[in-house]
């Protein structure tokens, strides 16, 4: 961590302040900057207060909201989960880390049958203003377990949303969001670019909003989609058509659920083509959903098929091979080319 | 370091099954109106029960689960709690929800199939619902106890679950959790010997449940569930630790499943027509009934008046369940989110429309 954030962490608010930070140190000033502008809001996980996180995510928040707001719990995921759960239905905002994307289901029982459902079945008497972190995806050559991308999961729960940042601005601005959001929240941060890049974030406490996609780059000749750290391959895509003179606009599409479809849906109006591009596998991916609604929205403006660059349908391979799994940069090059050529 | 540790686990009762005091009772038998107030609780949550049965046996209520045999562990966890402290349910906890101001109009919507049942609750609004799926609002009594911890607080949560529960990882959780942050939560384990149809012999080779407690460094204690004095004693006990930041309980309520685990269940399909017979003989409302009688506190018209006015409150409550309307149809969608996504307005126009159409 740079020395302007993690100062502005152990110190706290006053002016905005600009830190060239990475997406791993956007989360921490998010996440400093809500504690300090509400008590409400409490941070629970495995190794989160003293050790500041295995990604140190939350470095310095225990030394400076104290042990009461920043709890290392017992390594119980569901516990985790369910405690989230409680903590909100009393007024309190946890934000609860789950270690890595990999653990989380032992606590899916509470995500999706209490979290997501508390404040529809009991008629907005209670609701669970929280949000569950994790870091996902591969190509950190971490251990089995480490690398999956299985958001799709929860993009089908109704009741949940799902977050993605894939810069450090969005990190800051989408995680305020998340946290200020009366409903759940999963947020999913790709830890492949957790410090694959520094940006300038203005610490000044502004969300972003939720629920849309970020147009990242103007084209007219494809759409190309896509989510979390596929960003980077898939802007590098954007680069190398643009010398075949090809112009591609980039949607980063950052909410997944509920998703924001006339953003996509205007873009192939123009465009008239759409590349997917994600991580996780692709049967049942939140590209074949996003495919499917421009099917129903766009299929009369569209000069060719909707195509998808997505991981394998397999196990995802220990990290040897992992990078045969993830798109590359060529893969999405030859998908568009592809629907060019038809 | 210790080389061996010992266990011990007591046992309360107060009553024999004819309702005769066995020791000397605890100073909460002094006070006759709360002793009466009880037995009314006790016997307006089984007329309640036996109606709601009698309504799904006629296709006006969906499948529900009998309070039959849990009358007394409820109604005693709904005295001794105050009113700011936090019930977190599962779904034989009427007697309780009762005294928590939970109109019977609720909970006949909620097992007729209509969210509504678990909205208002203005007496105790940070209640929780009926947790359904086994053993998870565990998790979530002591979630509401960290924040009245993080809070300062002298609150404290009650959370009820039966033995099958126990086996589950959330109670065993939540246990740990408690013992380690010290939070001020009772669990009421409602030990009544059958999850479905697995015995409580099949649910654990713990001797006890009340044992579990010591993994998470809390006490266990084991009482007769259908001991009205019993019960009492041991959930007041816990609630004054647990307001004095004292830690957490554990209580198993030894009872009985009078009922079928539902009204979609056959319980004679698995246990004995002679076990449910001496199961009986242990009711603990007849117990206190029993107990009333001989301390001058009853009598044959009471019981009578009793009777009849609760036939009438229930008669009442299910007049105004049976007469509401159903919620809109656009309801499903406007309580998922506090704002409606743009991404669900389609749907719910939809889903309007539809509506519409069917109606014109």
């Amino acid at each position: 961590m740079n020395a302007s954030a993690e100062n502005a962490i152990r110190h706290g608010e006053g002016a905005p302040v600009a830190h060239k930070v990475t997406l791993v140190e956007a989360v921490n000033l998010a996440l400093a900057r809500e504690m300090a502008n509400d008590d409400s809001v409490v941070v629970l996980g495995e190794d989160i207060a003293t050790n500041g996180g295995v990604f140190r995510a939350t470095v310095g928040l225990k030394e400076r909201f104290g042990y009461k707001r920043v709890m290392d719990t017992p390594l119980a995921e569901n516990l985790i989960a369910g405690t989230a759960v409680g903590m909100a239905t009393q007024g309190l905002k946890p934000v609860a880390e789950f270690q890595f994307m990999g653990f989380i289901y032992a606590g899916c029982e509470q995500i999706i049958s209490h979290a997501a459902r508390m404040r529809n079945r009991t008629r907005g008497r209670l609701h669970c203003p929280l949000v569950y972190r994790a870091p996902f995806a591969g190509g950190i050559h971490a251990p089995e377990h480490h690398s999956e991308s299985t958001e799709a999961l929860f993009a089908h729960v109704p009741g949940l949303r799902v977050v993605i940042p894939s810069s450090p601005q969005r990190a800051y601005g989408l995680l305020l969001a998340a946290i200020r959001n009366p409903d759940p929240v999963i947020f999913l941060e790709p830890k492949r670019i957790y410090r694959a890049v520094t940006q300038t974030v203005m610490d000044n406490g502004e969300a972003l909003p939720l629920d849309t996609c970020f147009t990242l780059r103007e084209g007219d000749d494809i759409t190309l989609i896509s989510w979390g750290a596929s960003i980077m391959e898939t802007l590098q895509a954007a680069d190398r058509l643009a010398e075949q003179g090809v112009s591609a606009e980039v949607i980063d599409v950052a909410t997944i659920s509920p998703l924001d479809r006339e953003t996509l849906l205007c873009s192939v109006a123009k465009t008239g083509r759409a590349v997917i591009v994600h991580e996780a596998c692709r049967n049942g991916g939140v590209g074949a959903e996003v495919a499917a609604s421009i099917a129903e929205g766009a299929f009369l403006d569209l000069q060719a098929p909707v195509v998808r660059v997505t991981g394998y349908d397999t196990v995802m391979p220990y990290y040897r091979n992992e990078q045969h799994y993830l798109p590359q940069v060529d893969d999405i090059v030859a998908a568009v080319e592809q629907v060019i050529a038809l | 370091m210790k080389d061996r540790y010992e266990l011990t686990v007591d046992y309360v009762r107060y009553l024999n099954d004819a309702g005769e005091p066995l020791d000397e009772l605890p100073a909460l038998s002094a006070d006759a109106d709360r002793l009466l107030d009880a037995y009314r609780n006790m016997v307006l949550a089984r007329t309640l029960d036996q109606k709601i049965i009698a309504l799904q046996r006629t296709g006006k209520c969906g499948t529900y689960p009998s309070v039959l045999g849990h009358e007394v562990i409820g109604t005693a966890i709904g005295q001794c709690m105050e009113r700011h402290d936090v019930f977190v349910p599962y779904y034989r906890d009427q007697a309780t929800q009762l005294l928590r101001g939970v109109p019977m109009v609720n909970m006949l919507l909620y097992w007729g199939g209509d969210e509504r049942g678990s909205a208002g609750w203005e007496l105790c609004p940070q209640d929780l619902p009926i947790s359904v799926p086994i053993a998870t609002q565990c998790c979530h009594a002591v979630g509401i106890a960290s924040a009245m911890r993080i809070r300062d607080e002298k609150r404290a949560v009650v959370v009820t679950l039966g033995d099958g529960a126990t086996s589950k990882g959330d109670f065993l959780e939540s246990v740990n959790l408690a013992g380690a942050w010290h939070l001020p939560v009772v669990f009421v384990v409602a030990n009544n010997q059958w999850a479905i149809s697995t015995p409580r012999g099949l649910q654990t080779g713990s001797e006890t449940i009340a044992q579990k407690a010591v993994s998470g460094g809390l006490p266990g204690h084991i009482v007769d569930g259908n001991d009205y004095f019993a019960v009492s004693e041991a959930v007041e006990h816990a609630l004054e630790r647990a307001h004095g930041g004292k830690g957490a309980t554990v209580i198993e309520a030894v009872t009985y499943r009078l009922g079928d685990h539902t009204t979609a269940d056959d319980a004679t399909r698995y246990r004995s027509a002679d076990e449910l017979r001496s199961a009986w003989d242990k009711d603990g409302i007849k117990r206190l009934q029993s107990y009333l009688h001989r301390a001058g506190h009853w009598d044959a018209d009471k019981e009578k008046e009793l009777q009849a006015h609760c036939r009438d409150k229930v008669d009442k409550a299910v007049h105004v369940y049976l007469e509401k309307a159903p919620e809109p149809p656009v309801a499903m969608v406007d309580y998922l989110f506090e704002t409606l996504p743009a991404a669900l307005a389609g749907q719910r126009e939809r889903l309007a429309r539809k509506v519409e159409g069917v109606r014109s």
